[in-house]
């Protein structure tokens, strides 16, 4: 079967050169990258060129550059490292579920926790922000690109409010490295967590800028890797391959990568659109990053459009997370004041580096038709279509 | 696909048969919500809907190569069986969720989902058989070859349409057999014991799902304590609340004569429990409301079946007959035990089903 593939918000493929670049790692040129013989010179050296390039990719000097295992632990790491019992964190309804629960998991052990609501189109208003702040609020962390919408909150500004208050601000940027060009100075912020995996890299990578003169408590114990902020011996192929990540993410937005992808993006959204009756853009009114789309098509299961897609080819999501079935509509979504229903009913897709024009035209091909199926075959439709 | 034998089987056998199959495992109840309230069990290991089944089942769909997927229907699964389940208890019936489920999850909200996602027909492990008649020009449904796993009793409510697109692979098979077939095709669930409850009562204990169940709705459990009653009239006792009671059941009626007392009526209206002798027990009628026939149109003349009014009953010689719109009246040759509101009456004609319908 011809597959396309339009899900990259969940994961990426690893780029031919990324891969090239850390198979030698596994078992050509191996080691410890502590150890003080020739492998671990080797190695040594290996990590600390990825860590370079990372750091060119945020604007930061390497030193403040701490590897993770992805961009979960850097976000717990960010949280949980800078914020005490007692002190106040402001965090955004939209955020992933790795700063929301990292933030609850505060909660829990005494701290205060405000999450502010975002508008329609799913932006934060940085005025909120400002009201929110107290004598002892310690963080704010808001998201660069969301996950499921694509949405780019204005984070220039709420680092601003933060470094006026002297309050630390953390942006989870997983979804916009790569995508949109970061400057960790400009932006203003302290710490800034990026994933590997969601970048052309493999899963099981990620890094936490960390900006200098800021003392993060590490989640674990075990050794003085990292500068002491991350214990754990280094995951040489993750972090090399997430170096060279970096450097072709970079030369990519030089090139204008984005500005071609985000060119196929609203050509299937437009084209969807023109094809599909009560379907729209879930964010259409906030900036959005390049590659993403967030569509509801009223009347139908979302559920059901996802599978319908991949018996056919098509790999989407609904942007919902899921364990053991126990489906929870999407909390972006209905942050956004979508309801339930259209919450359901909505689908993300999500394009990468390696999407072509023919994907788009497959997707264009299939996306109404399957609909219109789904739809006749949907009950509800049938008795609002009758009326 | 619900991660036991039977559904495993099937997705196996049909699978060698070369057909080209979607697995599916509807997600009803979320196992987890109920967890620890009013003494509910903290963890549910290996019931419908477990992360543990849905784990079996995926392992078992990707073992045989097909595409398999979780769909959520939680909602529907609450509204059209949690719910009237404590309704009917509440009212003081015994209610049968598994029929319903059959009825609005597995035939109905399963097959538009399968429809809809490009499937001609749903298959299940239900030990039953299904063909067209071509003489009567309907759909059949039939009893299993396996009497002993026969679940025709819960499938008494399908229509023409939904027994069109189901399949019972398991309906000429004998239990032990499916378990070897299962074994042969190395499906690790081959050994996997039977559920036998209510998939969404782990332990069995209804009355504590029921107290659980409102609590975490914030409702409180209704009030129905009354008397306890002879069949004259007489108040022996006091009860606590009729949902504590089934027709039939002879412990926990908290009153002591001479001679065993059993409990013959419920009334949900008086909130009394009418108690008796076994001799009580017996009736010759049964009347049944919200009818399905399936190998008749209609039931224009009184007819000669075999009745079962309960799973776990021997079909007994009875003549139904129409008594009111959406009405059958069953007339047993015997009387029977504990005819029991909530309950289905099922029609046989030999081991065709001929319909069915819930007992008043």
């Amino acid at each position: 079967m011809h597959r396309v593939y339009l899900d990259n918000n969940a994961t990426t493929p690893v780029l031919p050169e990324v891969f090239e670049a850390m198979r030698p790692w596994f078992a050509e040129r191996f080691g410890n990258a502590s150890s003080i013989h020739h492998h671990g010179q080797e190695t040594r050296a290996a990590v600390e060129d990825a860590r370079e390039s990372v750091a060119k990719l945020l604007g930061c000097r390497p030193s403040e550059i701490v590897f993770t295992s992805g961009g979960t632990e850097a976000d717990n790491l960010a949280l949980s490292g800078l914020v005490k019992a007692g002190e106040h964190v402001i965090t955004s309804s939209t955020e992933h579920h790795a700063v929301l629960h990292a933030a609850k998991h505060l909660e829990e052990l005494g701290c205060e926790l405000t999450v502010l609501p975002v508008d329609a189109s799913g932006l934060v208003d940085a005025a909120d922000v400002q009201r929110a702040l107290r004598p002892y609020t310690k963080l704010v962390s808001i998201m660069g690109a969301n996950n499921e919408t694509g949405v780019l909150q204005p984070i220039g500004p709420i680092a601003k409010i933060a470094a006026e208050a002297g309050v630390y601000f953390h942006t989870d940027a997983v979804q916009a490295a790569g995508k949109v060009p970061i400057d960790v100075k400009r932006i203003g912020c302290h710490v800034l967590s990026i994933s590997g995996h969601k970048m052309n890299a493999p899963q099981g990578v990620g890094a936490l800028y960390v900006k200098k003169g800021t003392k993060v408590t590490p989640l674990f114990f075990g050794g003085r890797h990292e500068r002491s902020r991350r214990p754990g011996t280094e995951n040489v192929p993750g972090i090399v391959a997430l170096g060279k990540a970096a450097e072709l993410a970079r030369q990519g937005l030089q090139r204008g990568d984005d500005r071609r992808i985000a060119a196929m993006r609203d050509r299937l959204e437009q084209g969807i659109l023109a094809q599909v009756d009560e379907a729209g853009v879930n964010g259409a009114g906030a900036p959005r990053v390049s590659n993403t789309s967030n569509i509801h098509f009223d009347h139908i299961e979302g559920e059901s459009l996802v599978i319908a897609l991949d018996l056919k080819g098509l790999a989407v999501s609904t942007g919902a997370a899921c364990s053991s079935g126990a489906i929870e509509p999407s909390h972006v979504l209905l942050a956004m004041g979508l309801k339930p229903q259209r919450a359901r009913s909505s689908i993300r897709f999500s394009l990468g580096k390696q999407t072509t024009e023919q994907d788009i035209d497959f997707a264009l091909a299939l996306v109404p038709e399957t609909v219109a199926r789904l739809r006749a075959l949907s009950p509800r439709y049938k008795v609002l279509a009758g009326s | 696909m619900s991660g036991g034998v039977d559904s495993s089987t099937v997705a196996a056998m049909l699978r060698a048969e070369g057909h080209n199959i979607i697995g599916l495992t509807m997600q009803l109840w979320n196992q987890r919500r109920l967890a620890g309230r009013e003494g509910m069990p903290e963890s549910v290991q290996g019931r419908c809907c477990s992360i543990d089944d849905v784990y079996d089942a995926r392992r078992v769909a990707q073992q045989i190569g097909i595409p398999y997927y979780v769909v959520n229907h939680e909602d529907r699964f609450e509204r059209d069986v949690v719910r009237p389940f404590v309704e009917e208890y509440l009212s003081g019936r015994t209610p049968i969720p598994c029929s319903l489920c059959n009825n609005h999850l597995k035939f109905d909200q399963l097959l538009i989902v399968a429809q809809q996602i490009g499937a001609e027909r749903v298959a299940t492990g239900h030990y039953a058989r299904v063909a067209y008649d071509e003489v009567r020009g309907r759909w059949l449904l039939r009893r299993p070859a396996d009497l002993s796993k026969d679940q025709t009793y819960f499938l008494f409510g399908l229509t023409q349409d939904q027994l069109s697109r189901a399949l019972f692979p398991l309906g000429e098979m004998k239990k032990p057999q499916v378990r070897e077939l299962a074994a042969t095709h190395g499906l690790a669930i081959a050994e996997k014991p039977d559920s036998q409850e209510i998939c969404f009562v782990p332990g069995g204990d209804y009355k504590r799902f029921i107290d659980a169940y409102l609590a975490e709705q914030g409702e409180s459990l209704p009030d129905t304590s009354g008397e306890l009653v002879t069949t004259r009239g007489d108040v022996i006792g006091e009860h606590t609340g009729i949902h504590n009671f089934t027709v039939g059941q002879r412990k926990g009626l908290g009153v002591a004569t001479g001679s065993p007392l059993y409990v013959i009526q419920i009334s949900g209206a008086q909130k009394q429990v009418v108690v008796g002798g076994d001799e009580h027990l017996y009736s010759r009628i049964l009347r049944t409301k919200r009818v399905n026939l399936i190998s008749v149109a209609e039931l224009q003349e009184p007819m000669r079946v075999a009745v079962k009014i309960r799973h776990r009953h021997e079909p007994a010689a009875a003549t139904i007959e129409r008594s009111g719109v959406d009405e059958i009246l069953a007339t047993f040759d015997e009387p029977q035990r504990a005819i029991t509101p909530g309950q289905a009456a099922v029609f046989y004609d030999g081991d065709i089903v001929v319909g069915g319908g819930w007992i008043v």
